[in-house]
């Protein structure tokens, strides 16, 4: 039997899915553990004694001067080295809606210097409602193998990908927002929910290890989760895709 | 010191931003607006090298794909404005919370831009018009000028160079109105002068104030002269003291006192001993004290003795924690709470409602437990209110609306609690007092924690600064606003940082795990001066306030000991724990401060300095006010309903007065069936309130197994919402739900009561809700209780808890009363709100996965009506959607009552789902049947055929009636679905069609036939672009 690898959630001032994406990690068979940033930078805990990275969901630091904005400068700043050394070393890492947010502002993703941003959305507020999602990309760690589609739901207000060059990321698209019936969203609400371009709703570094996404399937791992079960639908689970990351950090 | 201005914009000119707020403005009626233009100010004070600027602004103030900016050192002749532009700049007043600010100067720092010393914010707002003059015209009509748009706006805008000659006085102040408040806003044409936060001491200043002597007339004077709210007795009871004493009292000690006794702490009229100056017929009912018809407290008579006189072993803790408690699954314990911040609402949408939500938060935490659900019900003004119409001073309901969802967004969103839900009403009543009820749910693992202070403990304050911020907010609320509330009571608003309440949050779960404290509060109305008052009033404290952190200078000591500055939580802590809590504090940048000791003396003692400021004994700060006697008149339309409680048992009532005999009703005349079903789904109070709902995160946590929109497109209101929160075991599950009608409490209170705790229930019962195992909340929003008649309203509503908690064996474990919801306008005419009673239901599931949605979902499948079907149109929406067409005989109907038979009705439904026999259910509210079916056909996308039972079809179809249901049940469960209901009401109603269409006949002749496609239409239309077409 192989050791359950360590996922370090990391939390930071104002992050609120942390213990969403810990059951999530914990069902896919991985061993979770949420650690607040400040233990981090006092030196008691350090990202290398772990296998997996997830900087979960929620509004760190009020989303006070944009979204994701003032944790990208404590990744730039006080963790700049060893999040680089634990990107290059290939182990798995996922940034969940802040967590995104904050990966594309510290330039971590969408990586190579590509200038991107996470924008509020088209229609200038937050939502929440259900999306569906196609995984496209197999250089990514956490989608690659994945065929069926996932739904779950987005909880955004600053969700809009843009980027200076779009064409430049097409082999790094990991996830994109879909019709229901799985056909492309085309760009329009409410299956894109935010007018991100290309229906981009995750990214992936060119490595493919780190990937960032705007909607939640850690609340998809339960079919009561589905909005429609009590309709005996279901199905189009987000637990592969965490069970694919913990896969991976198992094998490296 | 150099003071830097950056200006920072979208590159896009249609930033989502800025177009929101045209649309806000434009709704509002100021349609002579092209163009609104809005972008963040930031003001740095500091050394910073041209270069730094620059660095500062790229890496801090903007997003560089989609922004830019502007920079410039202070003092500098302004930029030259565009042309044709009206420029508004606005900031904060000073003491209003600016948590971006703070920010800004940490990560300067932490980019190593060490000059940044202090910062501020702000907004540029470039308003451009339409060329038309007609235009001009029609707003000049349609918007007044206001009596907040005060003289100074109007001369410095006569002045001001950049408003073009076309653009109408009234205009602009309307302009600058729709994006400022001024109790929280200081603003400019053109450049606002940047002010800073400084460094913080107090002023130390005591005053005394004599009581000993004074004449009544003198009493009441001091009350009124401190906005005490102390009546003649109470002002009375404090010269007596001092009397016996042999001192005054100092500012710290009145104030402490006042709040202390405010309706809002103490509750006074829910205690107060009321005489009942007429009776009904037949002498009042048996449950009213005493032959000399006389209420001994309403609480105690009312709600308190329902809850005892049920006594269900589930029921944890009621009415004495922050939170009622009730067993989830013999594991853990969840808590719920409900509490109204109407008066902060009214006069700063976003603060009041966005406090509000941390308010109640605060409250679950306050009995140690995990937030994991919100609710929120709304009521608002109508949203097509003509200005001129609206009492001076009051802000448009609309405006009102917009900001009240934003603070309740903001706050449940960024504290990761999932809003699940709700309701949003409408009436005119309530469009200068806005009730903005919120709830939280909390959970925790079943062991009673906190063995209450002990002699030796510290009092320990943790989380945000103290400012001046909601100083006098209890008594505030207990009083009736007038047009200058809003400028007198400003410092009664407070803005919430619901980041700090979030780390609040992660320090106390882990301290409770760790047993790091013996007592936890939270700090509500009054402060810290009822936080730690409470807390102590059974040991005693010495307080010193200068250990109280403050946010600015110059807080007088009463002021710090009354602050109801936000996000604080009051502990009491053993010495020896103290350490390993500031550790806590320290990992989640949370503040600890401690400021005294818990004592056995038995007296409350503050100090400023050294020096005693307060020095209070127990007995008279906690039981020293005068109990309240009242008068109440009952209303004249009381129905008079009364339960007999002489020879019952709580579960089987015997009777209730008999439902009116179906009666002769008179005939209505024409009214064309589907017209009336369409204009009742567009109503404001039925329409879709998808938009709101979507705007809240009600699936964070994980747990949300029935949404708050539900059905095969997601977007059908759900009856009640189930949770499955995380670190439960099993499949345990919390259903929540509501229940309110104002449009029944105009009529009769009683039955109102009686009619709104039938619906929480049964809204929990229709998504398979154990109704054995269901708690109620009661939030009563009342006018002022020393009018006879409005209190006489108040006990026939209470009165109608009781009977109603009785009858469902549903018992009370918290509740809460806002009174004085008045509004004196300069007309000198009060505004009332309608009597309002909100009972929001926690019921307890077995298994989560048995829940069951309002939706059809299967084209031949049954469809049945349950209950004592008695539609009436007394208090209905029937009236108010096709109002005029109805004969007046029909409006003065009875609202409907409760039948005996319900309680036996919803047994029978829950054991109908719990045994996997029923696919959807849904009840019957405003609207009737019809909307009632409507709303079916719309969460399944299928249709529905129905044949009516005899009688009138209006008052079938649009009637309404308590105790009712739809039930859908497939074909091959029909048999044992209907033998659960043998002598029981309950008929076959029609069957679920593939067609998706409301088909309705009568008798076999068709009514009318409306497509799905023509209910959803009705049914989404947006409250905005009703205004728009309105116009």
């Amino acid at each position: 039997m192989t050791t359950k690898p360590k996922a370090l959630l990391l939390l930071a001032h104002g992050t609120n899915r942390d213990r969403d994406a810990a059951e999530a990690l914990t069902l896919a068979g991985a061993d979770p553990e949420v650690i607040p940033l400040n233990l981090l930078r006092q030196a008691r805990r350090r990202f290398d004694e772990y296998q997996m990275l997830v900087l979960p969901g929620g509004f760190s630091y009020a989303d006070a001067l944009g979204a994701g904005k003032l944790l990208a400068i404590d990744l730039q700043t006080y963790f700049a080295d060893q999040i680089r050394a634990f990107v290059a070393s290939g182990k798995p890492v996922i940034g969940i809606c802040n967590g995104f947010q904050a990966l594309v502002k510290a330039g971590i993703l969408p990586g190579d210097g590509v200038e991107a941003t996470l924008t509020f959305n088209a229609r200038g507020r937050f939502e929440c409602r259900w999306v569906t999602l196609r995984p496209v990309s197999s250089t990514c760690v956490w989608t690659r193998g994945l065929d069926d589609l996932i739904a779950c739901p987005v909880a955004h207000g600053e969700g809009n990908f843009q980027a200076a060059a779009p064409d430049r990321l097409t082999g790094q698209i990991a996830l994109t927002y879909v019709l229901p019936d799985g056909s492309p969203a085309g760009g329009a609400y409410p299956a894109n929910p935010n007018g991100s371009v290309l229906d981009i709703a995750g990214l992936c570094n060119p490595a493919g290890n780190v990937l960032g996404l705007m909607p939640h399937p850690e609340n998809h791992i339960h079919p009561w989760q589905h909005p429609l079960w009590t309709r005996r639908a279901g199905g189009r689970s987000g637990l592969p895709l965490f069970e694919n990351g913990v896969r991976y950090a198992v094998q490296l | 010191m150099p003071v830097y201005r950056f200006i920072v914009r979208f590159q896009r000119a249609d930033d989502p931003r800025s177009v929101g707020l045209l649309a806000d403005a434009r709704a509002l009626g100021l349609t002579a607006l092209a163009c609104i233009q809005c972008q963040d100010l930031f003001f740095i004070e500091g050394q910073l090298s041209p270069d730094e600027c620059q660095q500062l602004a790229r890496s801090l103030l903007i997003d560089p794909l989609t922004q830019s900016f502007d920079w410039r050192e202070l003092p500098a002749s302004p930029a030259d404005p565009p042309p044709g532009a009206l420029i508004v700049e606005v900031a904060l007043r000073p003491g209003v919370t600016d948590p971006v600010a703070d920010e800004i100067v940490r990560a300067a720092h932490q980019l190593g831009l060490t000059g940044v010393r202090r910062a501020a914010t702000g907004l540029r707002y470039l308003f451009f018009f339409a060329p038309s003059a007609s235009i001009r015209e029609s707003v000049t009509q349609s918007v007044p000028v206001r009596a907040s748009a005060t003289e100074s706006v109007t001369n410095s805008v006569t002045q001001s160079v950049s408003v073009r000659e076309s653009v109408t006085k009234s205009v602009t102040e309307s302009v600058i109105e729709s994006v400022i408040n001024p109790v929280i806003h200081r603003w400019a044409l053109g450049e606002i002068e940047p002010s800073f936060p400084v460094e913080a001491e107090s002023s130390g200043a005591v005053e005394t104030l004599r009581l000993r002597g004074l004449t009544d007339e003198a009493l009441l004077a001091l009350s009124a002269q401190r906005r005490a709210a102390l009546d003649l007795a109470e002002m009375q009871a404090l010269r007596a003291y001092c009397e016996r004493e042999g001192r005054d009292l100092t500012d710290v000690e009145f104030e402490t006192i006042a709040q202390t006794w405010s309706e809002h702490c103490v509750h006074k009229t829910f205690k107060a001993l009321i005489e009942i100056e007429n009776s009904l017929d037949g002498g009042l009912p048996s449950v009213v004290n005493g032959p000399s018809s006389t209420v001994n407290g309403l609480f105690n008579t009312y709600i308190r003795a329902a809850t005892e006189k049920i006594a269900a072993p589930w029921v944890l803790s009621a009415f004495v924690d922050n939170a009622g408690v009730i067993d989830l699954d013999g594991e853990n314990e969840i808590s719920f709470k409900v509490e109204t911040h109407n008066h902060p609402s009214a006069i700063e949408p976003f603060g009041g409602a966005n406090t509000g939500v941390g308010g109640v938060i605060r409250d679950v935490l306050g009995v140690s437990h995990k937030p994991i659900a919100n609710t929120d019900v709304l009521c608002f003004g109508m949203q097509d209110t003509p200005f001129d119409e609206l009492p001076p001073g009051v802000l448009h309901p609309r405006r009102i609306f917009s900001g009240v969802v934003a603070g309740v967004q903001d706050y449940g969103n960024k504290m990761g609690i999932p809003t699940v839900n709700g309701a949003i009403l409408f009436d005119p009543g309530y469009a200068a007092n806005p009730l903005v009820f919120c709830g939280t749910v909390g959970i925790a693992p079943r062991r009673r924690s906190g063995s209450g202070p002990r002699p030796g403990d510290r009092v320990v304050v943790l989380g945000g600064g103290t400012g001046r911020d909601g100083l006098r907010g209890a008594t505030f609320s207990s009083m009736t606003m007038d047009a200058q509330t809003g400028q007198v009571s400003g410092a009664s608003v407070q803005i919430g940082n619901p980041i700090v309440e979030k780390g609040l949050v992660d320090v106390i779960l882990p301290a409770r795990e760790r047993g790091l404290y013996t007592a936890i509060t939270d700090c509500g109305a009054g402060g810290l001066s009822s936080a730690v008052g409470e807390m102590a009033s059974r040991t005693g404290c010495e307080v010193e306030l200068a250990q109280v952190r403050l946010k600015y200078p110059g807080l007088a000591p009463w002021e710090i000991w009354l602050s109801e500055a936000q996000e604080r939580m009051v502990l009491a802590v053993p010495p020896e724990a103290l350490p390993a809590l500031q550790e806590l504090c320290n990992l989640h940048d949370v503040t600890l401060m401690d400021i005294g000791e818990f004592t056995a003396s038995g007296r409350l003692v503050v100090r400023y300095g050294g020096r005693v400021v307060l020095d209070l004994d127990n007995e008279f700060l906690h039981h020293g006010i005068p109990q309240r006697k009242l008068k109440a008149t009952l209303p004249a339309a009381a129905s008079g309903d009364s339960l007999d409680h002489s020879s019952s048992t709580v579960h089987r009532p015997p009777s209730i007065v008999p439902r009116p005999p179906s009666p002769v009703h008179s005939p209505l005349p024409h009214v064309d069936p589907a017209q009336t079903l369409l204009r009742l789904l567009a109503h404001p109070n039925i329409v879709s309130k998808a938009e709101v709902i979507r705007i809240y995160d009600h699936e964070v946590q994980g747990g949300t197994a029935v949404k708050p929109l539900t059905g095969a497109q997601m977007d059908a209101p759900s009856d009640a919402c189930v949770l499955r929160p995380l670190g439960a075991r099993g499949r345990a599950g919390i259903a929540l739900a509501n229940g309110i009608n104002p449009e029944y409490g105009k009529r009769d209170p009683y039955r109102m009561a009686m009619a709104v705790v039938d619906e929480a229930v049964r809204n929990l019962v229709a998504v398979g809700a154990d109704p054995a195992r269901i708690a109620l909340l009661d939030n009563f929003c009342w006018g002022d209780p020393l009018r006879p008649e409005t209190l006489g309203a108040l006990v026939e509503a209470a009165r109608g808890c009781h009977d109603a908690a009785l009858l469902f064996g549903a018992p009370f474990i918290s509740g809460k009363d806002s009174l004085n919801n008045e509004y004196l306008g300069a007309d000198g005419q009060r505004h009332a709100i309608p009597p309002t009673l909100l009972i929001s239901s926690i019921g307890v599931m077995a298994d989560v996965t048995r829940a069951i949605t309002m939706d059809l979902k299967e084209a031949g499948n049954l469809l049945y009506l349950i209950g004592d079907f008695a539609p009436t149109f007394g208090g209905s929406h029937f009236h108010l959607a096709a109002s005029g067409l109805c004969p007046p005989a029909t409006l003065n109907e009875p609202v409907p009552s409760v039948s005996a038979r319900t309680p036996g009705v919803y047994a029978a439904l829950h054991r109908a789902i719990a045994s996997g026999l029923v696919r959807a259910a849904h009840d019957l509210s405003e609207g009737g049947l019809a909307v009632a079916a409507a709303e079916m056909c719309i969460g399944g996308r299928l249709g529905l055929d129905l044949d009516l039972p005899p009688g009138d079809p209006l008052r079938l179809l649009f009637g309404e009636t308590t105790g009712c249901l739809l039930v859908e049940v497939a074909p091959l469960q029909a048999a044992a679905f209907e033998a659960g209901f043998r002598d029981l009401p309950l008929r076959r109603l029609g069957r679920v069609a593939e067609t998706p269409a409301l088909t309705v006949s009568a008798g076999g002749s068709l009514l009318f036939r409306l497509p799905v496609s023509a209910l959803l239409e009705a049914w989404n239309t947006s409250l905005h672009e009703q205004l728009l077409t309105d116009d």
